[in-house]
C-alpha cells in the first residue's frame, strides 16, 4: 500500500511505521529502528513524537541509522511511555510526526568541537556527529556513565567520527571503565589543553548547567539540547514553556546567550499539571 | 486575543505576548484544585491547519496559578475558570480577584472533561445559577464561552447574558474524532476530543453572526482564525474583538504585530477610523 500524499510531506501529521530492527544499547536502553522519509531528514538535535498506540506518546531525539530512508529512536525504560516503548517488539506498529524543533548550529570553520553527553542525551550529539564527520571537523567528544554497564554509544561515536580528527573520552563515575570521574571533570581537563570553538552538551539538567556556567566563565561558546515536559510538540499547548521560551518551538537547542536569561534552566521545571517544582 | 488553552500558563510568555502587539491574554481555564490532565496524545495535528485535541483541561489550579500571575503588571488577562458545579467558582475567584486581572472567561462548553464544560453548558438551570453566583462574587466583567452542545448556542448565550454576562465569547472547539486506520486505534488518549482550527471556521462565523444578531452584547468571536481576512470576517458577522489559538502553531510572537499591522492596511484602504466600524456590517444581509 502507498501512502497518501499528503503523510510523505505534511511532517505534521502521524505516520504508523513497524519496527523494523531493535539494537540492545544496554540492560535498559534499547535502539528501535523504522522507515519514515520524513524523520531520516531530521537535523541533528530535531526531535519527533512517538506514539505508542493507546500508550502515551513522547518527544524523542532522532537516532542516526544508516539505513536510507530510515530513522530510530534510542529509548531508555524510565516513565509509562519509555517502558512501554522499551517493550515494544519487531513489527509492532508505532507512530511518528515531526521532526520538530530547531538544530544545533555549526559552522565548517571550525577547526574543533567539544560534545558533552550522558545516557541517551548523547542521541543528539552522534547525529551531530556524522555532521562533524562530513566537514572534518576535529572533534573531542565526552561519554557519561555512572558505571561500566551504563556506557552506550562508544562504538557509534568513533565509527561516526570515522573520517575526522577525534578522542572519544569515556567517564565513569565509579571509575569501572574509561575514566574515574565525571563528564564536567573530563570537560575542565580538555579546556585546559585545548581551544573549543564550540561546546555541544545533552544529558541531566544539573551537568549542561555546569557546562555552561564553565563555559560562560572561559568564554567558549555553547549550545544545550533541553528537556521538558511535552504534550504538543508545535508550540500551543505551552507544558514546555521554560521562562518565556518554548522547547519544542524555540529549541530543543540554546546557546549560551539564551541560556543566560533563562532563570528556570537548572533550577525549574513545570509538572504535568503546569506547576513549577525546582529540581 | 490568545484564546484560552494556548500557552497560557506561565506569566513570563504572557509577558512576552503582550510585548508584541496582543490586545488581551485569556489564560488556560483554572479550577480548584490542580489537574494533571489526559496522558498524551492529546493534540493531533490533523492536516490543512486543523487540530484535535482532549488536553483534560490540565492547569496548576487556582492557588498556584494565582502564585504564577501575582506580580501581572500591564498585561490585560482574562483569567478562564472552569469548574464542575457553581460551588466552585467562588473559591477560584477568591484567590485572582484581588489580583491585576482585566475579567474572567467562564469556559462552559470544553468538549472533552465530564462534568464540566460542555455538560455543564448543556443545561441552561445550571448555566444562569453559575454565572448569577459568579456576579455576587466579582465586579469585574466576564465573557461566558459557548460551543457548540445540545442546547442552542443562541439560546445559551441569551441565558447567560440574562443572568448577567457582559460578554459572550464564541465558539469553543467541537466534539470531533480521530481513528488511525493503520493501527485502527483511537488516536486521542480520551479518543473523544475537539476539533479547533481552519475547519471549524464558518461554524464560528455562523454563532457569532446569530448571537449578535439576536442580543445586544459584546461578541468575541473564537474558531479558525489565520488571518487579517479572518479577523474582518469575524468582526463584520458581529465580533468586537478574535481570539487567535490553532493559529500560533509553531509560529512566534510576531504573528501578532504582523496581523495588526495588515489590520491597519485594510483600513486605511477602506478609509475606516478604526477597525471597529466594521462590525456586525453582515447584519444588513
Amino acid at each position: 500500500m502507498e501512502r497518501s500524499e499528503d503523510l510523505l510531506t505534511d511532517s505534521n501529521l502521524m505516520r504508523l511505521v513497524p519496527i523494523e530492527e531493535i539494537v540492545m544499547e544496554s540492560a535498559n536502553v534499547k535502539t528501535l529502528i523504522f522507515k519514515d522519509k520524513l524523520s531520516s531528514k531530521a537535523e541533528a538535535g530535531q526531535f519527533i513524537m512517538v506514539w505508542i498506540p493507546r500508550v502515551e506518546e513522547i518527544p524523542m531525539s532522532v537516532m542516526v541509522s544508516v539505513n536510507i530512508g530510515h530513522a530510530a529512536v534510542s529509548v531508555k525504560k524510565y516513565g509509562v511511555g519509555s517502558t512501554a516503548l522499551f517493550e515494544r517488539n519487531k513489527g509492532d506498529l508505532i507512530g511518528v510526526r515531526g521532526p520538530y524543533g530547531n538544530r544545533f548550529r555549526i559552522s565548517k570553520k571550525f577547526r574543533h568541537v567539544l560534545l558533552i553527553g550522558g545516557g541517551t542525551g548523547l542521541v543528539p550529539l552522534l547525529r551531530l556527529a556524522v555532521k562533524i564527520n562530513t566537514l572534518k571537523i576535529r572533534c573531542t567528544m565526552v561519554i557519561g556513565a555512572k558505571t561500566k554497564n551504563e556506557v552506550i554509544f562508544e562504538d557509534y561515536a568513533n565509527n561516526f567520527l570515522r573520517d575526522t580528527r577525534r578522542n572519544v573520552i569515556v567517564t565513569t563515575d565509579d571509575g569501572s571503565y574509561g575514566t574515574k570521574g565525571t563528564t564536567v571533570d573530563a570537560m575542565l581537563r580538555e579546556i585546559d589543553n585545548e581551544s573549543f570553538d564550540c561546546i555541544y552538551t545533552c544529558g541531566p539538567e544539573k551537568m549542561m548547567k555546569k557546562v555552561f556556567e564553565i563555559s560562560s566563565t572561559r568564554s567558549i561558546p555553547m549550545q544545550a539540547s533541553i528537556e521538558r515536559y511535552m504534550k504538543c510538540g508545535i508550540g500551543i499547548c505551552g507544558s514546555c514553556c521554560i521562562n518565556s521560551w518554548l522547547v519544542c518551538r524555540d529549541g530543543t537547542i540554546f546557546g549560551n546567550r539564551d541560556l543566560s536569561r533563562m532563570s528556570d534552566f537548572g533550577t525549574a521545571i513545570r509538572d504535568k499539571d503546569g506547576q513549577i517544582i525546582l529540581i | 486575543m490568545l484564546a484560552s488553552g494556548i500557552l497560557g500558563i506561565s506569566q513570563d510568555i504572557f509577558n512576552g505576548l503582550y510585548h508584541h502587539n496582543i490586545g488581551a491574554v485569556v489564560t488556560k481555564s483554572i479550577s480548584t484544585m490542580p489537574m494533571k490532565g489526559y496522558p498524551n496524545p492529546t493534540i493531533v495535528p490533523l492536516g490543512n491547519d486543523s487540530y484535535l485535541n482532549a488536553v483534560g483541561l490540565s492547569n496548576p489550579g487556582a492557588v498556584a496559578f494565582s502564585r504564577e500571575i501575582a506580580n501581572n503588571k500591564e498585561v490585560p488577562l482574562l483569567v478562564s475558570i472552569v469548574g464542575s458545579s457553581e460551588k466552585d467558582f467562588p473559591k477560584i475567584i477568591s484567590f485572582l480577584d484581588s489580583l491585576n486581572i482585566a475579567g474572567y472567561e467562564i469556559n462552559l462548553s470544553c468538549p472533552h472533561v465530564s462534568k464540566m464544560g460542555i455538560e455543564v453548558g448543556d443545561d441552561p438551570e445550571v448555566v444562569s445559577k453559575i454565572i448569577k453566583t459568579i456576579k455576587k462574587h466579582t465586579h469585574k466583567p466576564i465573557s461566558v464561552k459557548v460551543g457548540i452542545g445540545r442546547v442552542d448556542v443562541v439560546e445559551l448565550a441569551g441565558i447567560a447574558i440574562d443572568a448577567g454576562a457582559d460578554m459572550i465569547t464564541a465558539i469553543n472547539t467541537v466534539r470531533a474524532m480521530k481513528i488511525d486506520s493503520n493501527s485502527m486505534m483511537p488516536v486521542l488518549s480520551n479518543r473523544i476530543g475537539g476539533l479547533s482550527g481552519r475547519a471549524i471556521k464558518p461554524i464560528g462565523i455562523r454563532c457569532v453572526y446569530e448571537i449578535s444578531k439576536t442580543l445586544d452584547v459584546p461578541v468575541i468571536g473564537c474558531g479558525g482564525a489565520f488571518t487579517w481576512e479572518d479577523v474582518v470576517e469575524y468582526m463584520l458577522a458581529g465580533a468586537s474583538a478574535v481570539q487567535f489559538g490553532s493559529a500560533l502553531v509553531n509560529r512566534s510572537e510576531d504573528f501578532f504585530i504582523k496581523v495588526t499591522r495588515d489590520l491597519e492596511r485594510y483600513c486605511e484602504a477602506k478609509g475606516l477610523k478604526s477597525i471597529g466600524e466594521i462590525r456586525g456590517l453582515a447584519h444588513r444581509f
